[in-house]
């Protein structure tokens, strides 16, 4: 393929490194033991440079698996070789995902020298027995620490990632979690519902029958909590599941819902380059093989149509709040909005669950409540 | 008669293979075939007789198949085989006693470790009616819970068959199958009949051919049939002129004539199978039998249920389809009907619930068509009270009480064979399934037969998974139709969201209308995923509501995960949303999946 690279916004790198894997997650990993690390991120320089030359991100995203399992030395490797390849000063976010139990003062130094912006830290709870429960290796004080710790590095930009819905969790063990949360005063907190995947250790504790979660009920009353807690303490919803003080949203983040172009790197990883989507090679061996051989590692490309770019402006342009402009669409499609999802708009606004705003196409709340109906609605066939 | 014509008659064996689902009888059909070097091992797919994808899957025979070898006996001597498979459950028992009819012997395979089951006990009755002689093989020898001893005890004491010379066999394993062929010899007789007598030629099955027309597999037993012979249906007096004339070996061989003995087939431009009925006998039109042969019965369906496209669009396509399996299954009926739930379908009458099953299985799977079947319903004779009677098949069309004299349903006799451990439990399920006790037989010092008359209702409905759970799985049950009795029926509509939905009437007996109302109105709740509003589910009889629950109103699927970019990923999920909802029916504005419609049928013994 040839990239144009005035259109390619991000890029996402992937570590897909843990020294401990969790029962819910479903995400390209492995065990770090005995892995080639080495080759890994040599892969992943080879790589680098391949994208880079088509031209350069606006922003950085690192996540995994678990970026911070890398132990320093390999840490450092990894932010040289960004910043041989993709790094800028121009960059406007520069994030990396963090474990509380593994991110020290070394590893923070050495992302603040290299131009690090964002730390996202991989709370999910803030309840011990809940950790345990799902799997995580920290304990709620590891992430307080963490994260104060961070701050002390001059991090200010922190998000800290929270999950509802969990086997056992109460709505007020989730409120207690969202406040000590609010109270370390980050500006951004992302918080994910509980999902069932195959491959997951939950999920087959769930076929076992052994798994017993909180129903639709019990999940549709923590997430209108939250949206109403979080807002309380002025951190504002402007996506299903994250929430930030004015000027703090996640811009890497939003390209994807904005329906954006970025590179994928890494195992896994899954990249919108040109007009094509693309997924890399998942096993680690194959990853690096193939980027050896050919720079890159695209194991499935998929020109998206016209018709399905359309679809994921909306599907994913809606997880935003505030929607979907119509001139936008009409513009970037050469078409009106009205004559290609006329019925569809019509029928989720008779339903009360989209609105039209200043020119924008949003879900009313309890659209938000529903989205996966308002999204289904815009597939065309 | 010349004497080589003598001599080759002399020669002929026919012969079914009696045995019960999964006992072996398809790899047995193999091994003989092997043997004959009818196959070589490179054509053989294991299981060659079974030649629909469906039977293969399933791993029973629907359509008969016949095939004749020619085995070398080691004295030197050329027999001529014919191997005629049999469907093996009781929906099709009539066509099972008509391929039996056309032999004059029968193996008959036990698993020798589970033993004689009810199933094949019924065959071979029906075998012994047709005066056949025996083989009995015991199959799976190599198993580590085989007991071979101790079946040929049962084969003796159930069956009453001397199991002294039974051939010990692994039919998987290649065991025992040159003692099966020399018995075959010897132990079956040669067909007896007068190669210069009327033709007599038995139909034991047809299949449609969209070039040949109707392909009649038949059994001559008087006469003979060639090329060009003017031939005459018996039960209907059609007559054709015989254009090919045939044998499968199993690779088809055209013949100049079929004679006494000989089991092939003939086409003759005939248009339906309708006019080929199993059982039947074909006759030449010249020179016509006195008497067709014994045994022909139409065979009329029992169980009903209503088939519907869930896109609507598609009905066309559905009675296209119903047509195409209709050439090849006489017993397949259908009627177009409408339902104000469903919107345009057919009625369609089957055999039995395996017959329904596999139709609608392969309208799903050979046609691509989505469909809702309504819980299968008996057919009903309700007398009114102005004198005339009607019969209901579909329960929606039951008339209103007050009009109704008197509604008689169908009864059967059910034998049950189970351990003597259990003839409590199945005594009380057949007592609970409205059973009336007719008699115990004592088979052997473990096994009872319990005959109880149940009415056909509640056999279809739930009796045979509860029969197999509450006796480890040990029962084994076989029913034959025994008339109508009057019984104390009534309708029972489900309402959903205030609305009656039709397609899920169901008639039940007044003393467990509550507690059938309940446990549909329970099931429906589980089946029917919430809506975006509330939604009610009611049982009444007449106006009278006898059971009611809630579908609480959607309230989130928001999937709040992480995805990060991997977009395919959330596309995926949404079609796969898309597709679940194509799969649903729109009753007013709830939407119903497809199971729902059986739910008030399918209740599963915990329920």
């Amino acid at each position: 393929m040839t990239i144009n690279p005035a259109k390619v916004r991000g890029a996402y790198i992937h570590i897909p490194f843990c020294d401990h894997i969790c029962y819910y997650c479903d995400f390209n990993k492995v065990f770090m033991k005995n892995q080639p690390v080495d080759d890994y991120l040599d892969a992943l320089a080879q790589e680098m440079s391949h994208y880079a030359e088509f031209g350069l991100p606006q922003t950085i995203y690192i996540g995994g698996g678990t970026p911070t399992a890398l132990n320093e030395r390999q840490f450092e490797r990894l932010f040289q070789t960004v910043r041989k390849y993709l790094f800028h000063p121009a960059v406007k976010e520069f994030t990396v995902e963090a474990n509380p139990e593994n991110l020290n003062e070394a590893k923070l130094e050495i992302m603040k020298r290299y131009g690090v912006t964002r730390l996202s830290i991989g709370v999910q709870t803030f309840d011990d027995q809940l950790l345990k429960t799902i799997g995580r290796a920290h304990q709620s004080d590891d992430a307080e620490r963490a994260v104060r710790l961070a701050q002390r590095h001059g991090f200010d930009n922190i998000t800290v990632d929270l999950m509802f819905a969990l086997p056992g969790q109460t709505e007020s063990s989730l409120h207690d979690s969202m406040e000590r949360a609010l109270r370390l005063g980050t500006p951004h907190i992302s918080i994910y519902s509980l999902q069932l995947e195959p491959k997951t250790i939950f999920y087959n504790r769930m076929k076992s029958g052994s798994l017993r979660l909180p129903g639709e009920d019990i999940e549709a009353d923590m997430y209108g909590q939250i949206i109403l807690e979080l807002g309380r303490y002025g951190l504002h919803h402007y996506e299903i599941s994250n929430f930030a003080k004015p000027g703090f949203e996640g811009i890497h983040n939003s390209l994807y819902w904005q329906n954006e172009e970025y590179y994928g790197m890494g195992a896994g990883a899954h990249g919108y380059v040109n007009g094509m989507r693309y997924a890399n090679a998942g096993p680690i061996k194959k990853y690096i093989d193939s980027v050896r051989k050919n720079g890159h590692s695209r194991r499935s490309e998929h020109a998206v149509t016209f018709e399905e770019k359309m679809e994921e402006e909306m599907f994913l342009g809606l997880r935003l709040m505030k929607g979907v402009s119509i001139d936008h669409f009409n513009d970037k499609f050469g078409r009106p909005i009205e004559t290609v999802y006329g019925d569809a708009i019509e029928r989720l606004k008779k339903k009360g669950l989209l609105a039209e705003h200043d020119g924008r196409l949003a879900m009313t709340q309890r659209g938000i409540f529903l989205g996966n109906d308002v999204f289904g609605a815009f597939l065309m066939s | 008669m010349s004497e080589n014509q003598k001599q080759r008659q002399s020669r002929i064996r026919n012969f079914s293979i009696i045995a019960h689902i999964d006992h072996g009888k398809s790899t047995l059909a193999d091994r003989i075939l092997e043997a004959t070097q009818a196959l070589t091992k490179r054509e053989m797919k294991a299981q060659a007789l079974d030649a629909m994808d469906l039977e293969r899957e399933r791993g029973i025979t629907i359509k008969l198949n016949a095939v004749e070898l020619t085995y070398k006996a080691p004295d030197g001597e050329e027999y001529i085989f014919h191997l005629i498979d049999t469907p093996g459950h009781v929906d099709f028992s009539y066509e099972v006693s008509r391929s039996l009819a056309a032999c004059e012997g029968a193996l008959l395979v036990v698993d020798a470790a589970q033993g004689v089951e009810a199933q094949t006990l019924a065959n071979v009755y029906l075998a012994l009616e047709n005066d056949l002689e025996i083989i009995p093989v015991i199959n799976k020898i190599d198993l580590p819970s085989a007991d071979p001893e101790r079946v040929k005890q049962e084969i003796e004491d159930v069956i009453g068959l001397d199991a002294s010379d039974a051939v010990l066999a692994s039919a998987k394993a290649g065991i025992g199958t040159e003692d099966i062929l020399t018995q075959i010899i010897e132990k079956i007789p040669a067909p007896s009949g007068d190669p210069n007598a009327p033709l007599k030629a038995l139909i034991f099955d047809s299949l449609y051919d969209a070039y040949r027309g109707v392909i009649v597999y038949i059994r001559v037993m008087e006469g003979s049939v060639r090329v060009g012979d003017t031939i005459k249906m018996m039960a209907n007096g059609k007559t054709f002129e015989v254009l090919e004339v045939g044998v499968a070996t199993p690779k088809i061989e055209n013949r100049e004539e079929l004679s006494v003995g000989d089991v092939g087939f003939i086409t003759a431009s005939i248009k339906s199978v309708h006019d080929t009925r199993v059982g039947d006998t074909v006759t030449n039109a010249d020179r016509p039998a006195d008497q067709p042969l014994p045994g022909y019965r139409k065979m009329n369906p029992m169980v009903y249920c209503g088939l519907y496209p869930i896109d609507t669009a598609r009905y066309d396509d559905l009675r296209e389809a119903l047509g195409r399996l209709e050439l090849n299954d006489s017993s397949l009926q259908y009627e177009p009907e409408t339902s104000e739930a469903l919107g345009f379908g057919f009625r369609c009458g089957f055999l039995g619930l395996l017959h329904m099953d596999i139709v609608q299985e392969r309208l799903e799977r050979e046609f691509n068509i989505d469909l809702i079947a309504t819980a299968p319903s008996v057919i009903y004779k309700v007398k009114l009270n102005d004198g005339s009677s009607v019969r209901v098949g579909n329960p929606s069309e039951m008339p209103e009480r007050k009009f109704i004299q008197e509604i008689e349903e169908p009864y059967v006799k059910a034998t049950v064979m189970t351990p003597n451990d259990y003839v409590g439990a199945v005594m009380e399920l057949c007592q609970r399934k409205r059973g009336e006790f007719k008699t115990m037989e004592y088979l052997d010092a473990n096994r009872t037969n319990v005959i109880y008359d149940l009415p056909l209702s509640e056999i279809m409905y739930d009796f045979f998974d509860i029969l197999k759970s509450s006796t480890k799985g040990y029962a084994s049950l076989d029913y034959e139709m025994d008339g109508y009795r009057s019984s104390d029926l009534v309708k029972m509509d489900i309402l959903l969201n205030g609305e009656k939905v039709d397609a899920l009437s169901v008639i039940v007996h007044q003393e467990f209308a509550y507690e059938r109302g309940k446990a549909i109105v329970e099931k429906l709740k589980q089946l029917i995923p919430r809506q975006q509003f509330e939604v009610p589910i009611q049982a009444a009889i007449g106006q009278k509501i006898i059971s009611r629950s809630t579908i609480k109103a959607l309230r989130k699927n928001v999937l709040a995960k992480c995805y990060g970019g991997d977009v395919s990923r959330k596309r995926k999920l949404l079609e796969k949303q898309k597709e679940g909802k194509k799969r649903m029916k729109a009753v007013g504005s709830v939407e119903v999946p497809q199971e729902a419609f059986m739910a008030v049928f399918k209740m599963s013994h915990d329920d």
